[in-house]
Order: C-alpha cells, then structure tokens, then sequence
C-alpha cells in the first residue's frame, strides 16, 4: 500500500485533476503529439519560444492517465523561462528521478535544485516499471516539439 | 449469455475442482490471492495441457511427416490427432479443413493473402464490424491497398450492438466478404453469426468469423452456424501460445494459392516448377508448432471434458454478477450493454483513468487488463480513451468479482468517490 501511497502523492493527484497549462497555444513555434500505444495515451505538446533562445511558454492538451497528466502538467510549470539547452538538461534530470534507484536530489547541479526538488514526488514510478512510460511520455514529446519532429513514441 | 439466457448453472460445476487443475491460480501477486480476470487476453493452463506437451517431449517427440521411424509416426499421429480434435471442437466436416496457424492473427491474414489476393479486384468490397480487434481490420486495410477494393464497416449502436439495417445496406453484388468477431473482446458483444451469415451469403458474399473469444466460451458449431471461414487462438482457449486454427470450407481451402512456401506444403520441387500438397498442409509450409498443436488438444479435450454449456452457464452467472456489483461502484460507468453478451465487463471509472485503476487493484492482487483492447475504434465509438476490463474465465468465481469491487474501494479512497 505504501508504494502505491508514494506514487499517488497528493501533489500528483492535485496536478492530474486540473493540470496546468492545459490550453493549446495558437501560432506555437513547436508543436508535437506523442503516443504510449501500450495504453492508447496522448499528449500534445506546445512550444512557444522567445527569440533568444528561451521557452516563453510550454502547454499541452491530451487524455491520460494521472500519472502522465500531472507529468505533464508539472513539465509545463519547469521549463516555462527556461533556456532550451536548460530544459533538456532538466529532461535528464526527471529521466533519473523516474528510473534511477540511486538518485539523490543532492547530486542534481545547483542549477536544478529546486526542480530536483519539486520533481521528487515523481520518483515513485520506480516501484511501477510498467508505469515509468506514462511519466517520461510528456518530457520525449517536448523534445520532439524542440526537435521539429511531429511525432514521440513511449516504443 | 444475455441474463435472460436459458442456460442454468449446473449445481454440480465444481470450480474449487477445477481451479485445482490451473497451478497458477494458487499463487500470491503482492501477498495476496492471484484473482486473475485477464482471461480475455489470454487464459492460464490447466496441469493437463502442461503434462500433454511435456508428454510428447519426453516420450514421443520428433518432426512430423518426415521419417520412417518409429517416433517421428507417433508423432504424428498425435499431431494429427490434435487436428482431429480442433475438427470436432467447431463440428468440421473433416480435419482437413483444420490449417494450423500461429493463431487467429495469422488466421486472418492467411485468408487476406491467399483468398483475398485471388477473389478480390478493384471495387469490391469487405465489411467489418466497429467491434474488431485490430487483427480483423488491418488484413483487410493491407488487402484494400493493394487491390483497391472498399474496406465498409458496420456501425455499433450505443448498447454496443451491431446495426442490422446498416449492414444489410453493405451487401450487395460488390461485397465480397463480411469478417467479423463472434464475441467482441473490448466490451462482450456477441454478435448475431447465423443470421449476418444468411444474409452475407444472400448477396453472394462469404462470411469469416474471428472466434478468439467465442471459442473458450461457448459452444461454437460452424456447419450450424453456417459460415465459411472461422478461427480462434491456442492460447486463449486455455492451449499454448504459437498455435491456432483457421477452419474453411473445404472446397474454398482447396482452391486457394498456398501461403507461405517451403517444406511440408509441396508435393514436389524442382527449380522449374513445385507442386504443392492438398489443403491443408499447402497452407503450412515449415515445421509445425508440434508440441503445441498437442497441447492445442489437451486444451480443447479440457473444455469438452468441463463441457462447454456447463462453462457458458457458470461463466454468465459470474459476469453478470460482476456488472450489477459493478454497475453499484460510485462512478463506474459500464461500457457495452449488448442483449447477448459474453463474460466480459469493460468500464470507466469518473475519478480515475484506467491504467490507475489498473496499477492499485494490482497490488490487491487482482489482473485486469487497463487500455484499448487493441480496438482504437471501439473506443472511439464510446468516446473512452481507454477501459478498464474483467475477463473472466472458467475457473473464475463471484468471491474474486468481491475482490475486484473491494480494490476498486482502494481506487476511491486515493481518488476520491
Ligand atoms: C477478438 C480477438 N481477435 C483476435 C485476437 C488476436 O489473437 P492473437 O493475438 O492470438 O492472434 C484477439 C486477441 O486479443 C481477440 O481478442
């Protein structure tokens, strides 16, 4: 019970019953869907960016479950102001929070404390392999908007 | 089937029995009781398919219709025999209209690549139901493409039924072929075969029928039934994975192209020209899925021994047990309520998406399977992303519907009620 009490922290529940940034942005300078074709999943992910290589905002549309809704509701709140080179090297973080046995928030760059921090509550999906696709689908997804590439897949 | 159903549960089906045969069902998932309700997806083994293909590993094993030597004829008469057995299980005419396949997949495409290829031109046309799993729809997408025939589909009312009207607006002298599933395996319709069949073959059209879930459920008599093509998979019936039957008309099997080419299925070869045996081994080129065909079998021996009016009866008491516990759920919403329908029950919950229902009743130790069922358009239709869905089986009990319900209590207390 406890595990299942870790992965569905309130903050988790809270994102995945109203998540936030969840609007499409019209004229979005990247914009790509991705699929976890294991359960049927979508996201569709908008990038805004500002001209000197920052995102001015990050939102996203989709149907999930709450594990990928409140990933990519709180990938959203991340990256917004964040550089691009920024953003992926926080993807790397939540990459580790999500599937590394031996993460530990302290070895994060100080640059990334305070998400380290806020995205702890994401670790619980270790205990849940099957699960770890539903929280990493928002973050590939972001990367192929950035990437120009229509299309990310979970597979 | 349909509560109405006549069909009575036998006072003398003894479940305790035969969960006794199925070794799996003794063990624990996260310390609890395995309360397995994914039978849909494919349905555990009872000890006698298990000591049948140990059997004729240990005792009888070697290829078949190959040597002169003592074990390779023991094998293959219990190969065959198997073929006999799958013969009697849908009351084939004869067991030469059995082709073994890797199951109903392969099933349904050997029929689009050998029949379709040669029976199918531009402007005709091949209706399916919105009720098919992926595997009766995208055959029949490859076989339109590349011959530019129409691909129609039979559209499903809210209860999830099949429109009869709409259907019978899809045949006519261009309809080739009408394949669809006996049972669907997202949300339990059973479809009307006899009479989709009648009114196929009224039109000229040929009927193929996919019997994944029909064939471990019910009794399924395809000379009665009156079809032309019909199939079903090992593994959901309680056999291995690897094997399954296609069952056609003789005459139709005879005249199609073989499949794939190699050995087993030439009568002979020479660089200029092969000769290919009769139906059905020209559709099995290679060594055959032996050892499975055997415990294709055993498992179907297994159903029979059961019976199968016994299985239907008890296995419609448990589902509809489960959709009025269900149905009782704060915010469960059942999806499929089709008069005649099979022991599956899919459902949404308001608060949680399935996949989450999914993960917290796995750790009370109940299986289900969270998803699309691999029918995006079922989904569709009933504007779900996905469902959660019980499958039960014939070793299932209404305490394990209980265990489903209680841990569906555990979904609310973390997602609200
Ligand atoms: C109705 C139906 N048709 C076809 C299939 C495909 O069966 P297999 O994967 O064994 O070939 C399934 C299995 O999920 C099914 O339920």
């Amino acid at each position: 019970m406890n595990e299942l009490r870790e992965l569905y922290q309130e903050v988790i529940l809270d994102h995945g019953r109203s998540p936030r940034n969840f609007r499409r942005i019209e004229n979005a300078d990247g914009e790509a869907k991705g699929d976890n074709p294991l359960c049927g999943d979508r996201v569709h992910v908008y990038v805004k960016l500002d001209g000197t290589g920052g995102l001015d905002d990050v939102a996203f549309q989709g149907r999930g479950c709450a594990i990928t809704t409140a990933s990519a509701s709180m990938m959203t709140e991340l990256l917004k102001g964040r550089s691009e080179a920024e953003a992926r090297r926080l993807f790397d973080v939540f990459h580790a929070v999500c599937t590394d046995e031996a993460f530990d928030p302290l070895d994060v760059p100080e640059e990334f404390e305070d998400e380290a921090d806020r995205l702890q509550v994401m670790a619980g999906v270790r205990q849940f392999p099957m699960r770890v696709k539903c929280a990493t689908l928002p973050w590939h997804t972001f990367a192929a908007a950035l990437d120009g590439k229509q299309t990310a897949t979970t597979e | 089937m349909s509560p109405d159903s006549t069909a009575t549960v036998r006072p003398n089906y003894d479940v305790m029995a035969i969960r006794e045969d199925f070794p799996i069902l003794a063990r624990e998932v996260f310390g609890k009781p395995l309360v397995y309700l994914d039978t849909g997806a494919s349905a555990q083994k009872p000890r006698q398919v298990i000591r049948a293909m140990t059997e004729v590993m240990e005792e009888t094993y070697s290829n078949v219709h190959r040597g002169v030597h003592f074990l390779s004829q023991a094998c293959t008469d219990r190969f065959e025999a198997a073929r006999e057995t799958v013969a009697r299980f849908i009351n084939a005419r004869e067991a030469d209209e059995i082709v073994w396949t890797r199951g109903a997949t392969e099933a349904l495409n050997l029929v689009a690549a050998t029949w379709g290829r040669t029976n199918v031109g531009p402007g005709d046309r091949i209706v399916i139901s919105t009720l098919e799993h992926h595997s009766n729809i995208v055959p029949w997408q490859l076989l339109r493409d590349e011959t530019g025939a129409e691909l129609a589909v039979i559209p499903v009312d809210d209860a999830g039924e099949v429109d009869l009207d709409a259907y019978a607006g899809l045949l006519d002298g261009r309809t080739k072929l009408v394949s669809v599933t006996h049972v669907s395996n997202s949300i339990g319709t059973v479809l009307p075969i006899r009479q989709m069949a009648r009114m196929a073959h009224d039109k000229g059209a040929l009927f193929m029928v996919d019997g994944c879930q029909a064939a471990p459920h019910m009794a399924v008599d395809v000379q009665e039934l009156d079809v032309d093509f019909y199939c079903f998979s090992g593994h959901k019936t309680y056999g291995p994975t690897g094997i399954g039957a296609l069952w056609g008309r003789k005459a139709l099997l005879d005249a199609m192209p073989p499949y794939q080419g190699g050995g087993e299925m030439i009568a002979h070869v020479t660089f200029e020209k092969s000769t290919f045996k009769d139906a059905p081994h020209k559709f099995e080129a290679g060594t055959p899925a032996i050892v499975e065909a055997v415990g294709l079998g055993a498992a179907l021996d297994y159903i029979e021994a059961v019976g199968r009016d016994a299985i239907l009866a008890h296995e419609t008491d448990v589902a509809e047990y489960a959709r009025e516990r269900l149905a009782a759920v704060p915010g469960v919403r059942i999806v499929g309520h089709a008069r005649e329908r099979g022991a599956i029950v899919s459902f949404t919950m308001a608060q949680a998406h399935p996949h989450d229902i999914g993960t917290i009743i796995d750790r009370a130790g109940v299986a289900v399977r969270a998803g699309h069922h691999c029918a995006f358009p079922v989904m569709e239709r009933f504007d779900v992303g996905a469902t959660a869905r019980a499958s039960f089986g014939l070793y299932n009990m209404k305490s394990e519907v209980d265990r489903l319900v209680e841990a569906l209590d555990e979904v609310a207390e973390i997602f609200g009620r």
